[in-house]
């Protein structure tokens, strides 16, 4: 599913600094990894390879069996639709209600508009708000702007799941309660990569963990 | 449980604005500078048109008349009987290629002189040439040495041909339409120009939307194409104001030129005073916007995102 071979990030020109440096490891199908590392240990960086929102400035990324860092541009949509991502700042677009963003991945994939309507109100009903369809992301808390993050992560039942922080907005029972989901859509078959600062959680739910120092691969690799 | 209350706002894809343009994209200046570009095109479409219809109308007039002056007209013919007037209208009707041959009345000349000689022309003691208007049949040209003919039987005669003057209105005509020509390019270009700083504000301005939705697989053409239908929208109406605008503008002057092409201001069967082909050309300005609006938005947005991976 995600295999690693020397990959290297540098934001600036040939020269500078790199953020991740030699990675190597693999992720199979199924699997689930904790991201752990302190806070500049580049798991953002990892997670931004991942879903392709950057390529790898060396090394080799296979997402699915395709190489991301030599694919062709066009072929990189079809990928990044099998990708879940949760972001930290939750990243959801102010002016559509919660609605319309948990419905944004499944119109991008130009999903039938009666299934949309459908799946998306069982998502928001299952993260509990079902009452909030219409509300902006302004008008939400902190814990439903994240819950509406994670429904649209999961809402078109990516391969790929990614997740930055989920937690970091949510009361332990909302917390508790949202990684048993993702466990589920684990045990569903869903690849997993969750990155977290949450010691107690990880603790509460024990699973492989790559841990990053410095742009390094320190475990789990 | 209770069926989930579905949304009322934006549901639908048709009228959903996953990245927000109907802010981002203004719809004031973007429409109003659109509108004033397709003002000035309907006036340069207007000139152009009116250019063909004076070459033309001088073409089908003036170029296929001649005048025949013949001095001493009651004098006798050169070998032939007769007076030398009606020696050269025989000539000349019995010309191939001639369709009429009509000499004037002495009512006639006298009216032609009026504006030097004044009313009493026919009263001073002027030797007057006859005069004769002569038309060619449609697509001649004056008979290869009918001034020869005509000299021979009436020494002196004058043959005045009008297609020189038809020829340089021509000429004039198309270097009119050549600069509208122009002129309709630099006005495609700043309207691709104005369409282009819009897209790019507009991209500035929703850059983390665009992330967002190219994070979660859009491609570069569904993102292009939100920028391209807004602007198309935009630039489309703003077509449609500034040619309605120019409608009644195009109208007056019309009315000022028509007898120029031979409209005597009015009817004549088509548009009233402004040409068929003009109210036929009017309709595609607007689409012409629109169609500059969606090209240029699309080609700049595509462009732009190259920027990311």
């Amino acid at each position: 599913m995600i295999r690693c071979e020397g990959v290297g990030l540098r934001y600036g020109a040939q020269g500078s600094a790199e953020i991740l440096r030699d990675l190597d490891f693999a992720v199979p199908e199924g699997g689930f990894r904790w991201l752990l590392g302190h806070s500049g240990a580049g798991k953002t960086s990892l997670l931004k390879l991942l879903y392709l929102a950057i390529r790898p400035s060396r090394g080799t990324l296979r997402l699915f069996g395709t190489d991301a860092a030599r694919a062709p541009r066009a072929s990189l949509p079809r990928l990044r639709r099998r990708i879940g991502v949760v972001f930290q700042d939750f990243r959801l677009l102010p002016h559509l209600s919660a609605f319309e963003n948990v419905a944004l991945p499944l119109r991008i994939a130009r999903r039938p508009e009666a299934e949309v309507r459908s799946d998306v109100s069982e998502m928001l009903r299952w993260v509990g708000l079902s009452g909030r369809l219409d509300a902006l992301p302004a008008e939400l808390s902190g814990g439903e702007q994240q819950r509406v993050a994670i429904a649209r992560a999961v809402i078109a039942r990516p391969s790929l799941l990614l997740a930055d922080e989920p937690t970091g907005n949510l009361d332990e029972p909302q917390a508790e309660r949202l990684m048993r989901l993702i466990r589920e859509l684990n045990r569903l078959g869903t690849t997993v990569v969750v990155a977290t600062h949450n010691e107690a959680l990880v603790a509460r739910h024990p699973a492989p963990a790559l841990a990053l120092d410095h742009g390094r691969l320190v475990s789990g690799g | 449980m209770a069926e989930p209350r579905l949304p009322h706002r934006g549901t639908h894809p048709r009228r959903f604005d996953e990245l927000g343009l109907d802010r981002a994209l203004g719809d004031r200046l973007l429409p109003l500078l659109v509108a004033a570009m397709s003002f000035l095109a309907a006036l340069t479409l207007a000139g152009a048109i009116a250019a063909a219809a004076v070459a033309a109308h001088w073409r089908a007039g003036a170029g296929r008349a001649l005048t025949v002056q013949v001095p001493d007209p009651a004098a006798p013919a050169a070998g032939a009987a007769g007076s030398r007037d009606s020696a050269v209208l025989a000539l000349l009707r019995s010309s191939p290629g001639i369709a009429t041959a009509r000499q004037l009345t002495g009512a006639e000349l006298q009216a032609l002189l009026r504006p030097w000689l004044g009313s009493d022309a026919g009263k001073l003691p002027l030797r007057l040439p006859a005069v004769i208007a002569v038309r060619l049949a449609a697509g001649t040209v004056p008979p290869a040495g009918l001034a020869a003919r005509l000299a021979a039987a009436a020494p002196g005669v004058l043959v005045e041909r009008h297609a020189s003057w038809a020829g340089r209105i021509a000429a004039l005509a198309r270097s009119l339409q050549a600069c509208a020509a122009v002129i309709l390019l630099l006005v495609t270009l700043v309207a691709a120009a104005v369409v282009t700083v819009a897209t790019r504000a507009g991209l500035a301005a929703r850059r983390e939307a665009i992330e967002i939705v190219h994070c979660l697989g859009a491609t570069d053409g569904h993102i292009a194409g939100l920028f391209a239908r807004r602007t198309r929208r935009l630039a489309g109406l703003g077509g449609l104001a500034g040619t309605l605008l120019a409608v009644p503008v195009l109208f007056w002057l019309g009315s000022l030129a028509a007898p120029f092409v031979g409209l005597g201001g009015g009817g004549a069967g088509s548009g009233g005073p402004v040409p068929l082909a003009l109210l036929l050309a009017l309709p595609v300005l607007p689409l012409g916007a629109g169609l500059i609006g969606h090209l240029t938005a699309r080609i700049t947005v595509r462009v732009w995102l190259r920027l990311l991976p």
